[in-house]
């Protein structure tokens, strides 16, 4: 008999005589002192961890804790009430339930814990191969694990009983090979995945050996989800183990859980109490099995919890906005105030990253909005569509989009702006369409939802709307879907649907930052000649100052949250007023193609 | 399309034959005497042996394995060693038992499991952590053990449907409803907390993409960005779970018809194979076996259908 039981908790220290070991217990696959704080401050976890060292102590321990023989029948006795040193009474043929309960949860944990460190033994190694090295092992192996997994547990665990006789401990061996595939799986799909990683890459060309790589750098990753699928598998082989019992296919005498719940269940009508102990016995282990897993991936993939929102009208900012005309005027199609976008931390605390921002674009005018990553640039464009992230508000400051305040309107007011009013282009074209559905389907949907067009109209609109971004075979790019078509050509798509419902405004995310230079040039001039004929005002978030200058009228420069500086396209490229600003100037020069000396062009206002 | 589905059952074909084979020499290991159990510790050893031969076992188990094959191939899965029922027609007897339970389990899982993912995937806050407090004990606790609590409450105590028996549907449609609503329900707990964990996971996933903001940022209804494209790329793990759930299914179906008095497969299976009784042992197998690529492939041509890059050929 194994004296440590607890298959997830690899050091529960089992101390002999203490009724509950100290909750100490788990933590994740390291002591990293965050992570184990993390683990022990979540009840759940810490409860899970109490209640499977209680019941690893007294089942371990059991002689200590009862004096009776969990086999001594005395058929006077049956049905007996609990007192006289014995706690829960007696069972149908007399004997000690509580004797019966400890010593059976002896043979249920300890088949548990054999399932378990069997699938361990055949499933990672396995996995660690098949996943780092690929090839032939890989192919055999996915497909014997397809094999095994085609199998239906119960009928071969029958089976095996049938031919293999009825010890309990063969059976769970053998389940454990049948769940080893999960293990497989998840430790070659890790595996698989990392193998690419340049650090592994990096590993191999120091001239480290595999069997090194593997243990200082595979093994760390695999580590937690496999202990999360060890608590699993144990929670599922002690259910399963104790179905097989309950068939009255267990191992003849011994008392398990799942025999005592079979003895139970016959007699149910005249006693149904008896159910009651073995299945909270069994009932409150694998529950704690499966909560420490689920709290351990939860600490592990520090997963924070998301901000509460209120069901119904969700509001977009939190505060009353307040109207701080510091730029003086207000512009007719955008202007912004003061805004301040704050997000809400896992660990509930709170981080401001655009403090007060002022910014005014008017009708057809192009306004460039640059700085590094991480100024906040694209936090602002978002608050303008009412798109932040989750986590994300606008917690100060007021927009106002074509004269409406959308900064606390509930987000059916916004949806009714979007699309026609402000528009959006995004950063990168191919995470931008949904795969699921062709080009005609992403590009006819605004169409009939927001203007109501027929299936027909939709269709002609939405190849018109194709041959308006230049693309050569609109009806082909219709039927294609976004996989099959290039970035180029996707980002025109995307530039297509902002532009399908005539919008007053268009806020423009890096859009071309993820193309090639030449289809950089392309998508350019693209957007100013759709910018020109339409009358469109853009707000163009880049950190490039070539696009800038290829596309602007005014610029406003963008630092650690804040305007540092606004002005003309031409008095921000000719003489900048920040050192910051000048820095992004030279950083540019450095590192772009010689090109023509800028020239000034007409603003369209 | 179609070659794809006949690729995939050419591969489902050769699976099972290699299943089959490894059954049927696995069953076939030394250590049970069938004609002793046949005839009990007090029969002579010759007429003992005599059985085993009329039954074939005193030939090699490779020529005992391919006449087994030749016959099954041609639909003929032979008798059971101990009672000479007809196999297939004894499988064929009891499939539409397990056969509506699995449906009925699979129906209420699907539609209930994607429900509560959706909601607490798209809703948060307080909503997702009771759906996955739930569906964490409907995980953890075992899930004959949740049959036990389910016959105690609503059999026993409440006395609402049937604890025990069958009525096929084509004696009486409510009969019918009535003895397998709680069997359905049993089996169905512990698929609705697994699948809507994960459908909730990928909800949360594919909300978090880029094209659910672009979509957003066209103006369109969140209840049209989440049915109908959230729901759509959300669902492939979700099916997979399902499907898989089912190879599960066929496991828990031993219990719960054991428990409820179902005469279908799952009932069969724990009479006839703790005997060793190999001839219904391969049937049951072989059935379940087919079930469970069917079901792949059916999972498969759906992910494929809602997913295009996934389709192949």
């Amino acid at each position: 008999m194994s004296t440590s039981v607890t298959p997830s908790t690899p050091s529960t220290p089992s101390t002999p005589g203490t009724a509950v070991t100290s909750p100490t217990a788990p933590t994740g696959p390291k002591r990293r002192s965050g992570t184990a704080r993390r683990f022990l401050t979540s009840p759940q976890a810490l409860g899970a961890s109490l209640v499977l060292a209680a019941v690893v102590v007294l089942v371990v321990f059991a002689p200590l804790f009862t004096a009776h023989d969990p086999n001594a029948a005395d058929l006077k006795d049956a049905f007996g009430a609990p007192g006289g040193g014995h706690l829960l009474g007696f069972d149908s043929s007399g004997r000690d339930v509580w004797s019966r309960l400890l010593h059976g949860g002896r043979n249920t944990l300890g088949g548990a814990l054999l399932a378990v460190a069997v699938a361990l033994a055949v499933g990672v190694p396995t996995g660690l191969a098949a996943g780092y090295y690929g090839g032939w092992f890989d192919s055999v192996s996915n497909w014997w694990v397809n094999l095994v997994m085609a199998l239906p547990a119960m009928v071969v665990l029958l089976a095996t009983r049938a031919v293999l006789g009825t010890t309990v401990w063969v059976l769970m061996v053998v389940l454990g090979v049948l769940v080893a595939p999960g293990f497989y799986r998840l430790v070659r799909g890790t595996v698989a995945a990392m193998r690419g990683e340049l650090y592994v890459d990096a590993a191999r060309v120091f001239g480290l050996r595999d069997s090194r790589i593997i243990v200082r750098h595979v093994l760390v990753v695999v580590r937690a989800p496999v202990i999360i699928q060890g608590a699993l598998v144990a929670g599922m082989a002690i259910g399963l183990q104790a179905g097989l019992e309950f068939l009255g296919i267990g191992s003849g005498d011994l008392p398990t859980w799942g025999a005592m719940l079979n003895e139970a269940f016959t007699n149910i009508q005249r006693a149904p109490v008896f159910m009651l102990w073995p299945g909270l016995a069994l009932g409150l282990t694998s529950a704690a099995l499966v909560l420490l897993a689920a709290s351990l991936r939860d600490v592990l993939e520090d997963r924070g919890t998301a901000p509460a929102t209120g069901r119904g009208a969700r509001r977009l900012g939190a505060d009353a906005p307040t109207t701080l005309d510091s730029a003086g005027e207000r512009a007719d199609l955008l202007s912004v105030r003061d805004l301040a976008v704050t997000y809400t931390l896992a660990d509930g605390s709170s981080r401001e990253v655009v403090h007060g921002v002022d910014l005014d674009v008017r009708r057809g005018e192009v306004l460039g909005l640059v700085g590094e990553s991480g100024s906040g640039k694209t936090q602002t464009a978002f608050s303008v569509l009412g798109l932040l992230p989750e986590g994300g508000r606008v917690s100060r400051g007021s927009i106002l989009l074509d004269g409406t305040e959308v900064v606390g309107s509930a987000e059916k007011e916004m949806r009714n702006l979007r699309g026609d009013t402000v528009a959006y282009v995004p950063q990168e074209p191919m995470s931008n369409l949904d795969p699921a559905f062709t080009i005609g389907d992403h590009l006819t949907e605004p169409l009939r939802v927001k203007l109501g067009l027929s299936r027909t109209q939709a269709r002609a609109r939405a190849l018109d709307l194709l041959r308006q971004v230049e693309i050569p075979d609109p009806e082909r790019t219709f039927r294609s879907h976004p996989h099959q078509i290039s970035g180029g050509m996707a980002q025109r798509v995307l530039i297509a649907g902002a532009i399908s419902c005539d919008p007053d405004l268009l806020v423009a995310d890096e859009p071309t930052t993820a193309l090639d230079v030449t289809v950089q040039a392309e998508v350019l001039g693209l957007l100013r000649r759709l910018q020109a004929e339409r009358g469109m005002g853009v707000l163009l978030v880049t950190h490039n100052l070539g696009v800038v200058a290829d596309l602007c009228d005014r610029v406003a420069v963008m630092r650690q949250g804040r305007i540092v500086e606004v002005g003309t396209t031409e008095q921000i490229l000719r003489d900048p007023q920040e050192d910051y600003t000048r820095g992004l100037l030279d950083a540019v020069l450095d590192d772009t193609p010689a090109r023509e000396p800028w020239q000034p062009r007409e603003a369209a206002q | 399309m179609t070659s794809f589905i006949l690729r995939r059952l050419g591969s489902g074909l050769l699976l099972l034959v290699v299943i089959s084979a490894l059954a049927y020499l696995l069953l076939s290991l030394p250590g049970t005497d069938v004609g002793r159990h046949v005839l009990g510790p007090a029969a002579p050893q010759d007429a003992v042996d005599a059985h085993n031969a009329g039954l074939g076992l005193d030939r090699p188990v490779a020529v005992r394995y391919l006449d087994w094959l030749t016959s099954a191939l041609q639909g003929d899965l032979g008798r059971s060693w101990f009672t000479s029922e007809d196999v297939s027609l004894a499988l064929a007897n009891r499939l539409p038992v397990t056969f509506s339970l699995m449906i009925g389990v699979t129906l209420v899982t699907a539609v209930v499991s994607f429900g509560l993912g959706v909601w607490a995937g798209v809703r948060r806050g307080a909503v997702d952590r009771a759906v996955q407090l739930v569906s964490v004990f409907g995980y953890a606790l075992p899930g004959f053990l949740v049959t036990l609590i389910i016959v105690l409450v609503f059999a026993v105590r409440l006395g609402w449907f049937p604890a025990i028996g069958y009525t096929p549907f084509s004696r009486s449609p409510g009969g019918w409803l009535a003895t397998v609503t709680l069997p359905v329900l049993s089996l169905s707990v512990a698929g609705i907390a697994g699948v809507a964990q994960q459908v909730r996971s990928s909800v949360i996933d594919v909300m978090g993409r880029d094209y659910v903001r672009t979509l957003r940022a066209r103006g369109l209804p969140t209840s049209r960005v989440v049915f109908r494209h959230v729901l759509r790329n959300a669902a492939t793990p979700g099916l997979t779970v399902l499907g898989m759930q089912f190879v599960g299914l066929l496991g828990g179906a031993v219990i719960v018809e054991q428990i409820f008095g179902l005469p279908g497969i799952g009932a069969m299976t724990v009479q006839y194979t703790t005997r060793g009784d190999i001839p219904v042992i391969m049937g049951v197998v072989m059935v379940s076996v087919i079930g469970v690529i069917l079901i792949n492939l059916l999972v498969d041509v759906l992910v494929g259908w809602l997913n295009p890059k996934a389709r192949v050929a």
